[in-house]
């Protein structure tokens, strides 16, 4: 094995495992999300409830902001760049950055094609709704799936839809015969190799965690106990009464996340939740951002 | 034999997977009662060492997990928990269980730019594969403590006693070379 980035890519995600990464605008929000527990930090300008409220035109954040934010803390820092825009990732790599999110947060560069991600050094993670568009990135380079969820809402329910569905496809794939692996190869417009490694090991190639609108350490829990190996929350903090309360106690509900009686302690006293749209309000659906 | 392995955060199951391989019993920590009934050797695995070392005691585990390493529990740390382990950190004055007289310097390598991949001599061992991903490494050993592997003239892997550390991880490579060379270490306890 010689020196494969791709592996030692994965193998960072595997670090970040059973953590939860959190979104931060500031250096000093990077320092409370470190201190709350998280196992690593997003810099970006604006939150997703503030992008959805701002509207416009939302891009990557300024190299500046983002280096700040590596300097404030000691744990990995992520940053975000549009989908498709290739140039961006050029610059978070140039600034060292741990980890590119090539999001359907903000607005999408290029309405066909993804970046190609192998002629990259650094990792990049991608959202996913489903199976087929997990190994369609994963194809593409992506060294760790999130599911879309929708962003900026605090509304569990498309994390919940995404997870489910992933869920259910690979439980699918696991149980199929091996003949019938090539035609689901088609049907997910995926390489055969990638149908065949789910149909093996019953998981995605690379680590998987749950995104989009988590607000509260039951939402955490519940994310994990339907399979995520971790969680991003991003609104879900800042956009709260009490950031360093939630973002503690929801470290804690990722790690114990079956312990029901811990839960309720958890939940309890944190102040007012981030107020969030439901489904029906929204008007800009960000999940619906690359396929 | 019944190996814990600290599941606060990281890369725990991986280790989980290799120690049931080689047919040891591992079960996972993730509060206080799990600690209730008697284990004979214990894995602090790669993560976060900010997140665990704070979950350590905001789960009312770092006394007694303290306590068992200090009158001879086997403990098996790999990156952040070399971390957890050393007495000394040089760019951090944050020290977490503080048991093993190793100096130790975080994120020594940089960003995940810095993270590699290499092959080199473990002593008693011979050459094995070693994953680096935004590894520590050891800058000095004190008191009895030994040097098991050197990368590029850098300390990766020391024992002290029952307590052996590596900054690169074993645990994600198919080498079970290392994870037997710590259940030898139980063994001898047992």
């Amino acid at each position: 094995m010689e020196n494969n980035r791709f592996e030692l890519n994965k193998n960072l995600a595997q670090m970040l495992k059973g953590g939860v990464i959190m979104d931060v605008t500031t250096p000093e929000q990077a320092k409370i999300a470190e201190a709350a527990g998280a196992c690593a930090v997003m810099a970006l300008e604006r939150i997703p409830a503030d992008i959805r409220a701002a509207g416009g035109v939302s891009r990557m954040s300024d190299p500046k902001m983002i280096k700040g934010i590596q300097n404030a803390v000691s744990i990995p820092v992520m940053a975000k760049c549009r989908i498709g825009h290739f140039a961006e990732a050029q610059i978070l790599q140039a600034i060292e950055i741990d980890y590119i999110d090539e999001s359907e947060v903000l607005s999408p560069a290029d309405d066909k094609y993804h970046i190609d991600k192998t002629a990259f050094d650094v990792p990049f993670v991608c959202g996913a709704k489903d199976l087929g568009e997990a190994l369609r990135r994963i194809n593409e380079g992506a060294a760790m799936i999130r599911t879309k969820g929708e962003p900026g809402t605090g509304d569990v329910v498309q994390a919940v839809r995404h997870m489910r569905m992933m869920q259910s496809e690979i439980r699918r794939i696991g149980s199929m015969s091996e003949d019938e692996l090539f035609d689901a190869a088609k049907e997910l417009q995926v390489p055969y190799d990638l149908v065949k490694y789910v149909h093996e090991n019953k998981k995605l190639p690379v680590v998987n965690f749950a995104a989009g609108g988590v607000a509260t350490p039951a939402d955490a829990a519940l994310m994990m106990q339907l399979g995520a190996e971790g969680v991003f929350v991003g609104s879900g903090i800042f956009k709260s009464g009490n950031p360093e309360k939630r973002a503690a106690a929801i470290v804690k509900a990722v790690t114990n996340f079956t312990d029901a009686k811990l839960l309720a302690e958890l939940s309890e006293d944190l102040g007012e939740a981030m107020v969030g749209i439901n489904e029906q309000e929204i008007e800009l659906l960000m999940a619906e951002r690359g396929k | 034999m019944r190996i814990g392995v600290l599941a606060l955060q990281g890369a725990f199951i991986e280790h989980e997977k290799m120690l049931a391989a080689l047919g040891a019993e591992p079960f996972e920590i993730r509060q206080e009662k799990d600690i209730d009934k008697a284990f004979d050797g214990l894995i602090v695995p790669g993560g976060e060492s900010t997140v665990q070392g704070k979950l350590l005691h905001e789960l009312n585990l770092f006394n007694r997990i303290r306590d068992l390493i200090l009158s001879g529990l086997p403990v098996f740390g790999t990156c952040a928990g070399l971390i957890l382990l050393a007495r000394e950190l040089e760019n951090d004055k944050q020290t977490h269980l503080a048991t093993m007289d190793i100096t130790a310097v975080r994120n020594a390598y940089g960003r995940q730019l810095g993270s590699f991949y290499t092959v080199e001599k473990f002593r008693d061992i011979g050459e094995i594969p070693m994953t680096f991903i935004r590894a520590p490494y050891i800058s000095s050993v004190h008191n009895d403590t030994e040097i098991l592997a050197l990368v590029d003239g850098k300390i990766v892997a020391a024992r002290q006693g029952n307590q052996l550390v590596t900054a690169f991880h074993p645990e994600l490579s198919d080498d079970t070379s290392v994870h037997r060379y710590f259940l030898d270490i139980v063994k001898n306890t047992l």
